[in-house]
């Protein structure tokens, strides 16, 4: 196995309408490494992506993937070691059911039935989803179809997942479990993203692309801490790197926390009054002793709580600033 | 807001056809013989006959009752169904107006049997079809076609146009709700207006077919489309087809209603 | 309009069926001579747009009521006549299912009615010519709404035919002509006007699309298309053939005469039950004054009635009490299997 898994050397492209993507672009990734690509708009990483399976050709320079350079004729062997994933997942999943659609990959390569069953099994089983295999695509969830959707490319066994904007489509909770699954995975992964907490907490390196180049390459939390490099970019820090401004003038800590939740409450008052309990212990931790108090009432009470939750709220709001 | 209502419509028939009960298990071939030879048995009466297509509603309301499918649901879509029988059929009372029957000094001419006949006739061939869909999955449907015969190409993009009609009528259905939106009355909606909106569409969707044949690149497609899983023709499926044959075989050749009806009157 | 199952005799429907499938056979095997990957996916995507585009309404101008899309025109200009063909078979079959438009024994008609003239009729013999020389916007909506018209006037006629050969309606072939051209001449228009919006808009926003999407699909130019047309023709014309040929031999007979189609279908000759005793009855029935209504050349398709001057008929009330007897009691027979089914199914879950 090469060490240089994919390298990038002086790739130029430029579209049918005259638009420069990439202005001799380099970039060399190795073996096992979890790379995030970052960047403006149409700073060029959709066209890197659709370079490293030959979807687009370099018009200079050159494009290595494993010991193959990538040209017309090579494309082919290169497609069955770089496993591309789609922004959105309605257009990676095509087949009538999660099955075929897993199965499409290992059939074109040309394999047996009962080893297309066994990649199909096993990979629907590494991103938790053999119990949809009959299913249509559009009876899926989102965060389902965003999963099958790597299934799809890890059946093909690739050396490297290549994913574009892989969370955009993604509840919290989804995307959160992608996560994992993806910090699980072993391949090589390069990640173009604006979602930029998970290339943190994916990826080890970080690269910024401007104007068809690279202009920033290292380890992650160095490029993803630099404000002014980032800002440059149309970027910003990472949300959990932010210390979060909120309109009442305090901050994001647990005290305005809870004054979100004292308005969401006081609207649907059906939360569990463990829930509400919990709060009143946070509130004792942080000496908050008058709020804790109400926080309890709340717990036992079943009628008249609006008063309550707006004496809470007021309090919470002098809390808030104060602290 | 008929678009959202077609949409679910369709999404909740898509929905019913995954089901599993044990019409649901039967080969999507058996099922698309039985529908059909029981739809060409169903015309295949003449335009005055009306007692002898009743015992018919004996498959609907079976199938309704085996594969657990909301009667209130199906109706409903057959009574929104195109109308064009409707239309053609009610001007036999109007042409034929030769009294052909009495019943307690009321006069019922041919043309008013024949139109009975067809809304009878309509009704089971629509019911029948709808019924087909609510239990067979339409993948199935079309991998039945091909083992008909029908051609590879034919099938490959029906499976296609079926995996996007959810896609694309979601994409359609957020323009439609923002044209709405923003349309008062009639205005924003001439046709000026939906050249735009389908003119959009078509190239949103030709860009996704564009990023589909990539999707497909990517993972090694050369052309031809394998499928695997085939279906399997087992003994339920061969009893359910004979049953079903026999049965409308003979309801086609022998007169129930008028048995029935001797039947009883001996009796009482 | 789609053409529905009830108005069909199953000759006439088993007829376009097979017309329907050799056309489906031929465009497949035309397609795979020059194979191109994209296409398949092109097709289906399209098919799918064409269906959702169906989905919306819109105004018609002057009217106020409202329209949508055939679709069959813009298919036909985007991916040429064969591919878009296919795909408009696909879209009345996903309706016939989904939306049990026609039902399915008609889809076979409606796949002919409104798949085969704007792909081989209004396409290649109207709207290509007219377009060829200089492509300009206003050119396409002049060859647009001719080829709408066209395609539609000859789909509204197609289901004339159908339904007079079928023998379910007693519309008159005059009338009935008369009802659905000047209609669809309407529907024609919209569906010319909607086309041309579409392919200019696209031309306008992204002409290289229609290009891309359009080379390479179009008739090759050594198939004339009247050789196709003589062979859909042809096929459908020995099936019918045959099909009458063995339907006629069963007792319904089916009713493909010439005098079915411009007169009044005569009450078949039906063998058994209730049709037996109905025959009787008409048999013996009189025309009642107030429905003696028929005259001219009405009179040749009225049979004895119209010389039988008594006035009310002497049906046996026995027989026909026994048939409404029996039909509520099969009724009732059948409700109640299926409300036995129900119960049980529910007591087991």
């Amino acid at each position: 196995m090469s060490h240089h898994i994919v390298e990038f050397k002086d790739v130029h492209f430029r579209y049918p309408d005259g638009t420069e993507a990439l202005k001799g672009l380099s970039l060399r990734i190795t073996h096992g490494e979890a790379v995030g690509i970052v960047g403006a708009n149409g700073s060029g990483k959709s066209t890197l992506l659709m370079h490293t399976n030959g979807y687009l050709l370099p018009q200079s320079g050159t494009i290595t993937i494993g010991d193959l350079q990538l040209d017309k004729r090579t494309r082919k062997e290169i497609r069955k070691k770089v496993g591309l994933i789609f922004q959105n997942p309605d257009d990676q999943l095509f087949m009538p059911t999660v099955f075929d659609d897993v199965a499409f990959g290992p059939l074109n390569l040309g394999l047996q039935p009962d080893r297309v069953l066994e990649r199909v099994i096993e990979a629907l089983k590494t991103v938790g989803c053999l119990a949809l295999k009959d299913k249509p695509p559009h009876h899926l969830s989102g965060g389902q179809k965003s999963a099958v959707a790597i299934a799809t490319v890890i059946a093909m066994q690739p050396d490297i997942l290549v994913m574009d904007e892989p969370a955009s489509h993604l509840d919290p909770k989804s995307r959160r479990l992608l996560i994992s699954l993806l910090r699980n995975f072993e391949h090589t992964k390069v990640i173009a993203s604006h979602d930029l907490d998970l290339i943190l907490d994916v990826c080890r390196r970080c690269v910024i692309i401007k104007e068809g180049r690279v202009v920033a390459d290292g380890p992650v939390e160095e490029i993803l801490s630099d404000r002014q490099l980032l800002e440059a970019n149309n970027l910003e820090l990472p949300l959990s790197l932010q210390k979060r401004e909120l309109p009442s003038g305090g901050t994001m800590d647990d005290i305005s926390k809870l004054h979100h939740l004292l308005e969401h409450w006081a609207e649907h008052n059906e939360e569990h009054a463990s829930t509400y309990l919990d709060w009143s212990h946070k509130a004792d931790a942080l000496g908050k002793t008058e709020l804790a108090a109400i926080l309890r009432k709340i717990a036992e009470e079943t009628e008249k709580l609006d008063g309550l939750f707006n004496k809470a709220g007021d309090l919470c709001r002098q809390g808030g600033i104060s602290s | 807001m008929r678009f959202d209502n077609a949409y679910f419509n369709l999404g909740y028939l898509d929905t019913l056809s995954y089901r599993d009960t044990i019409i649901h298990r039967l080969d999507p071939r058996t099922k698309l013989m039985a529908t059909l030879f029981f739809i060409v048995t169903v015309v295949s009466f003449p335009m005055y006959e009306v007692s002898g297509l009743l015992p018919f509603l004996l498959f609907p309301v079976l199938l309704f009752s085996l594969a657990d499918i909301p009667v209130k649901f199906i109706m409903k879509k057959v009574l929104l169904v195109s109308t064009f029988a409707f239309f053609i059929g009610i001007f036999n009372p109007v042409f034929d107006r030769q009294a052909m029957y009495v019943f307690y000094g009321v006069t019922v001419s041919g043309g008013w049997v024949s139109f009975l006949s067809i809304m009878i006739k309509f009704f089971l061939t629509i019911t029948s079809a709808l019924l087909l869909i609510a239990t067979t999955s339409f993948p199935g449907i079309c991998r039945a076609l091909q083992k008909f015969g029908i051609p590879d190409i034919f099938i490959s993009q029906l499976l296609f146009l079926y995996r996007y009609i959810f896609v694309l009528a979601e994409e359609a259905m957020k323009v439609v709700r923002a044209r709405d939106i923003r349309s008062f009355g009639k205005r924003g909606k001439e046709m000026t207006a939906f050249t735009g909106i389908v003119g959009t569409l078509f190239l949103r969707t030709v860009e996704r077919a564009e990023r589909i044949y990539q999707a497909m690149l990517s993972r090694g497609f050369s052309g031809a489309l394998h499928t695997a899983k085939p279906y399997g023709f087992t003994g339920a499926d061969a009893v359910f087809l004979t049953i079903t044959v026999t049965v409308l075989y003979l309801l086609r050749v022998h007169d129930v209603v008028g048995a029935m009806g001797r039947l009883s009157i001996s009796i009482f | 309009m789609h053409m529905a199952d009830a108005l069909l005799s199953p000759a006439v429907g088993a007829t376009f069926w097979a017309a329907s499938l050799g056309a489906i056979a031929y465009c497949s095997k035309k397609l795979k001579e020059n194979p191109d990957d994209k296409l398949i996916p092109m097709m289906g995507v399209l098919g799918a747009f064409i269906f959702a585009a169906q989905m919306i309404n819109f105004t018609i101008p002057g009217t106020g009521s409202s329209g949508h899309l055939g679709g069959g025109m813009i298919l036909a200009i985007i991916l040429g006549p064969y591919a878009a063909f296919i795909v408009m078979a696909s879209v009345l079959t996903v309706q016939a299912l989904f939306f049990a438009d026609g039902g399915l024994l008609a889809l076979g008609c409606n796949i002919w009615n409104l798949g085969i003239y704007p792909c081989f009729i209004a396409y290649p013999l109207i709207y290509k010519p007219l377009t060829k020389a200089g492509n300009t916007s206003k050119r396409i909506v002049v060859a647009a709404l001719i080829s709408g018209v066209v395609a539609l006037q000859l789909g509204a006629f197609s289901v004339v035919i159908e339904t007079m050969l079928s023998g379910r309606s007693e519309l008159p072939f005059n009338t009935f002509v008369l009802l659905m051209q000047p209609v669809h001449l309407a529907i024609g228009l919209v569906e010319g006007f909607v086309t041309a919006g579409v392919i200019n808009f696209v031309r306008a926003a992204r002409p290289e699309i229609l290009e891309s999407v359009t080379s390479s699909r179009q008739l090759s130019p050594d198939v004339s298309i009247r050789k196709v047309f003589v062979g859909l023709l042809v096929v459908a014309v020995l099936t019918g053939g045959a099909l009458s040929w063995f339907a006629s031999a069963n007792p319904d007979g089916l009713e493909w005469s010439i005098e079915k189609v411009f007169g009044r279908p005569e009450l078949p000759e039906q063998e058994t039950g209730i049709a037996h005793v109905l025959k009787n009855i008409q048999g013996k029935t009189a025309f009642l004054p107030d429905y003696n209504f028929k005259t001219g050349e009405k009179k040749a398709g009225g049979q004895e009635s119209g010389k039988d001057e008594k006035t009310w008929p002497s049906a046996e009330p026995g027989t026909s009490v026994s048939g409404v007897l029996g039909s509520a009691l099969v009724l009732g027979l059948i409700f109640l299997i299926g409300f036995g089914i129900r119960v049980v199914r529910k007591n087991k879950t």
